[in-house]
């Protein structure tokens, strides 16, 4: 008799099923702020990718009072999709980031985390990416960058990529940090790195995470790096405006004196 | 503990300092063979600062200009929008702000 041919679904779904076996779980961290728009379409693509690699993972919204009603979207994307891959951690008002993943963590099941934008400027579509390359090299965190490989950026102007290409070679010189990109936000990390690394940042806004990463040298942690392209939809507007550069000046500064 | 970057640099900067002053005190001296490149090795410091300069400048605009721009990625998000937006409907999901 002839051993019964596997179907290729068949072959899918075990290949899955091994995968989950491994016992890891991804806690996907999104934090949001007004993001109606936004948030139903990284939710679609984020299970698209992640459903079709067989990862095991969760998605948790941690939503600061949006106004426009992104909860109100959360809700119905849970009803769609499951209480189990939604998981909805709002909080009354607009605190910072660093306090957005703590709160997260706290509620996260998995034992890898990772951390993106709601806007869409960061495609899900990096996160098995991602996942292997923690996978190959048991990396303590894998941060994704715009600056080497098919890294990239779309919508900026000259203006915008002269300050990020400047902040950059200015903060690798002074910190000789061993990631190429410290202000992406882009990133996976092992839980128990997360932790310890949340708990000893004290930056807020987009330095933060500049100053997760340092901090990781610091502690010797090892960093994996994939190239990433950020789509940035929102023309016109400069993120980096006086204060921003002010701030940043700062920390880093800070950070050169410190670590 | 380690040495913070900032104490880096200062070691290195004490480091160049006492070997420029080496230089200087030499090419001071009528007899040695620096005396006739004097200036030079007075202004090393600034042109070593000079040439780096060039290279930074030189460098961060190369980084700039093949800096990649993603248009694929970006025409890739836009059909997606639309796909999630179409498949989200049909499971359900409404657009429409409520209330």
């Amino acid at each position: 008799m002839y051993p019964k041919r596997e179907t290729r679904s068949a072959k899918m779904a075990r290949d899955n099923e091994e995968k989950s076996r491994t016992g890891d779980k991804y806690s996907i961290l999104l934090p949001t702020y007004n993001e109606r728009e936004n948030l139903p379409i990284i939710i679609w693509l984020i299970c698209q990718y992640l459903d079709t690699s067989g990862f095991n993972y969760e998605i948790i919204v941690i939503d600061d009072g949006s106004p426009d009603g992104t909860l109100d979207v959360a809700k119905q994307l849970q009803k769609i999709y499951g209480e189990d891959k939604i998981v909805l951690r709002p909080r009354e008002k607009k605190l910072g980031l660093g306090t957005a993943y703590i709160h997260g963590m706290k509620h996260a099941s998995g034992n890898f985390i990772v951390i993106m934008d709601a806007d869409l400027s960061h495609h899900p579509k990096f996160i098995p990416e991602f996942i292997k390359l923690q996978k190959e090299g048991d990396y303590d965190l894998v941060s994704g960058t715009r600056y080497i490989g098919n890294g990239g950026v779309y919508g900026w102007d000259f203006k915008r990529k002269l300050v990020s290409r400047g902040a950059n070679f200015l903060t690798q010189l002074l910190l000789r940090p061993g990631a190429s990109d410290l202000t992406g936000s882009f990133r996976l990390y092992k839980k128990s790195v997360l932790e310890n690394l949340v708990a000893r940042c004290v930056s807020k806004g987009y330095v933060f995470q500049m100053e997760m990463i340092i901090r990781a040298r610091q502690l010797n942690y090892t960093i994996g790096e994939v190239p990433i392209t950020f789509v940035d939809r929102v023309y016109g507007e400069s993120k980096l405006g006086g204060s921003e550069i002010i701030q940043f000046a700062k920390s880093l500064l800070h950070l050169f004196a410190t670590t | 503990m380690a040495f913070t970057k900032l104490q880096q640099w200062l070691l290195a900067l004490a480091t160049f300092s006492g070997f420029w002053a080496t230089l200087v005190a030499k090419a001071a001296q009528p007899q040695h063979f620096l005396h006739k490149h004097e200036f030079l090795v007075l202004a090393l410091p600034v042109i070593l600062i000079g040439l780096f300069g060039i290279y930074a400048v030189f460098t961060v605009l190369y980084r700039v200009f093949t800096f990649n721009n993603c248009e694929e990625a970006a025409e890739e998000l836009n059909k997606q929008i639309k796909q999630a937006r179409k498949d989200l409907t049909s499971k359900g999901f409404s657009f429409e702000k409520v209330k």
